[in-house]
């Protein structure tokens, strides 16, 4: 592909702009200054944190999954049908990039807890999902999800359906063309979608403690963890902070710039 | 074509116009301390999460008999608290519900005076209505199937229910440690968890929403709610009333909620 041309930027932009990143940048790098680095291989290197840590990657993992498995089918429904409830489901579906944590976290309970619509004939049927790892999943993949829908769908409209025509005119089953054609070409902005998804998922942190609970190696992940340790252990709660900063920035850092269109 | 450098200007001179807004209402917060809205005096009380019911009960008293003073509460575990006004919260009072929170406080050098204990409370079973589980005993909340909540062991409700733990010669596996005692009652009003060890006084406070039963074990662990106030407060006074009524006329309330009489 040949470079695009060129156009000037108006130079005011570059001020704001600057704002911007140092907005950003600042508190986080801050955060360095307050870190005790004699003790931090130690408070890093503690049961407490490897858990939390290992839980984090794990769930998180898994949610992505989940995402990947239930988001795929969505977007693309989302941007090829022409049903005019889709709309409505678009808006909805969005619903928990805006709720605060703290609500997802009791509608999930709603849904899924002892008490809930789903939660007690499951009860009934002998599983429990409250205060289980698999209760976190649930919560990172309700707040993850719209981050992996939103980026596959904007890619696939942005992509456009020629292809697709030209693959079914050619006699190509629609699942052919979703399989062969379709995804293939939306792969960069698939890979962001779920990174973003998995980045998420490791923040996650209102919605777990609201319908999951916390405890060591079952549910306290990475960010439970430091809300822990921030009334007990300022200075462990600042070095798990940073771990937490440095595997954020490592899953976007390294897959972003090759996924991004 | 502006000269570069005019240029610059401009954008530095936009720069600080956008920023502007953000320093505003970044230092609201601080200026709002000393006067509230309607000219009111803030005075900001920082109290433990089982103190809840009572102290909203005190602060209808105290704002009768102070009319240009708005008490402003915030509740939670004792141990967020301290670490919120060592922070750099801005808190006028602090009522713990444990003395080792509350040393933490006279430690970081941030209270006036010695602290008075004010009142004592007793660990409870809590279950939710009709005991579902049909638990009788500390015994049965070691139980393999049983949904265990208690609050993690540094807020007090969390150190308090180790202590029984050790007494009685159990060994607790909760499936959740939570930050405050109000988050482990409301995981068993929910009917999320079979059985959490709180205060008596949240059982109390609760009214038909939980059900408490007694343990024999819960008598010899007794935790003593210390208060005082915090030091540089703007309206030491004032903090210092409200300490005076809770040591005072609010000792009725407490004993209402059922708080025992402070031990020393």
């Amino acid at each position: 592909m040949s470079r695009t041309r060129h156009v000037g930027l108006p130079r005011w932009l570059f001020g704001p702009a600057l704002l911007a990143g140092v907005f950003v940048v600042l508190p986080v790098a801050a955060m360095t200054t307050r870190i005790a680095w004699g003790d931090f291989p130690a408070l890093v290197t503690s049961e407490a944190a490897r858990s939390a840590l290992w839980l984090s990657l794990r769930t998180s993992a898994a949610s992505t999954a989940l995402c990947l498995l239930l988001g795929i089918p969505l977007a693309t429904v989302l941007a090829r049908s022409e049903a005019r409830w889709l709309g409505v489901l678009r808006s909805l579906v969005l619903l928990p990039l805006v709720l605060p944590p703290v609500v997802g976290g009791i509608a999930l309970l709603s849904a899924f807890g002892r008490q809930g619509l789903l939660g007690s004939e499951l009860e009934a049927l002998g599983i429990r999902i409250a205060f289980t790892s698999v209760a976190v999943v649930l919560a990172q993949t309700f707040v993850s999800l719209p981050f992996l829908v939103v980026s596959l769908e904007g890619a696939l409209r942005t992509a456009g359906e020629r292809y697709d025509v030209v693959a079914a005119s050619l006699g190509a089953r629609p699942t052919t063309v979703l399989r062969r054609v379709t995804l293939p070409l939306v792969l960069p902005g698939l890979a962001s979608g779920a990174v973003l998804a998995f980045a998420r998922s490791l923040g996650e942190f209102g919605a777990t403690i609201t319908f999951a609970g916390s405890l060591e190696g079952t549910t306290r992940t990475l960010p439970l963890l430091i809300y822990n340790l921030r009334v007990t252990d300022a200075d462990a709660a600042v070095a798990m902070s940073l771990v937490l900063v440095v595997v954020a920035v490592l899953v976007i850092g390294l897959v972003r710039p090759r996924a991004a269109l | 074509m502006m000269p570069t450098t005019r240029r610059i200007r401009v954008a530095a001179g936009a720069a600080v116009l956008l920023a502007l807004p953000l320093t505003a209402c970044g230092s609201g917060d601080d200026e709002g301390g000393p006067s509230g809205a309607g000219g009111r005096t803030e005075l900001t009380v920082f109290a433990a999460a089982s103190l809840t019911a009572t102290f909203e009960e005190l602060e209808k008293q105290y704002e009768a008999a102070h009319g240009d003073v708005d008490v402003k509460l915030s509740f939670g575990g004792s141990s967020d608290l301290v670490a919120q006004i060592t922070e750099g919260a801005s808190a006028d009072v602090f009522a713990s519900a444990d003395t080792a929170n509350m040393d933490k406080l006279v430690a970081a050098g941030l209270a006036e005076g010695e602290p008075r204990e004010f009142a004592t409370n007793t660990l409870v079973i809590a279950v939710p209505p009709g005991n579902p589980a049909g638990i009788k005993s500390l015994a049965d909340l070691t139980k393999k199937d049983v949904n265990l909540v208690l609050c993690q062991p540094e807020v007090p409700c969390g150190s308090a229910a180790q202590k029984v733990a050790d007494a009685a010669g159990v060994s607790f596996q909760p499936v959740s440690e939570e930050q405050s005692v109000t988050d482990v009652l409301a995981k068993v009003e929910s009917g999320e968890a079979d059985a959490g060890l709180v205060y008596v006084t949240d059982v109390t406070a609760a009214g038909d929403k939980v059900e408490g039963i007694d343990f024999p074990e819960a008598a010899g662990i007794v935790n003593h709610y210390p208060i005082v106030a915090v030091k540089d407060s703007k309206h030491a006074d004032l903090a210092q009333q409200w300490v005076d009524l809770v040591l005072g006329d609010g000792q009725q309330v407490l004993r209402q909620a059922g708080f025992g009489a402070p031990a020393s």
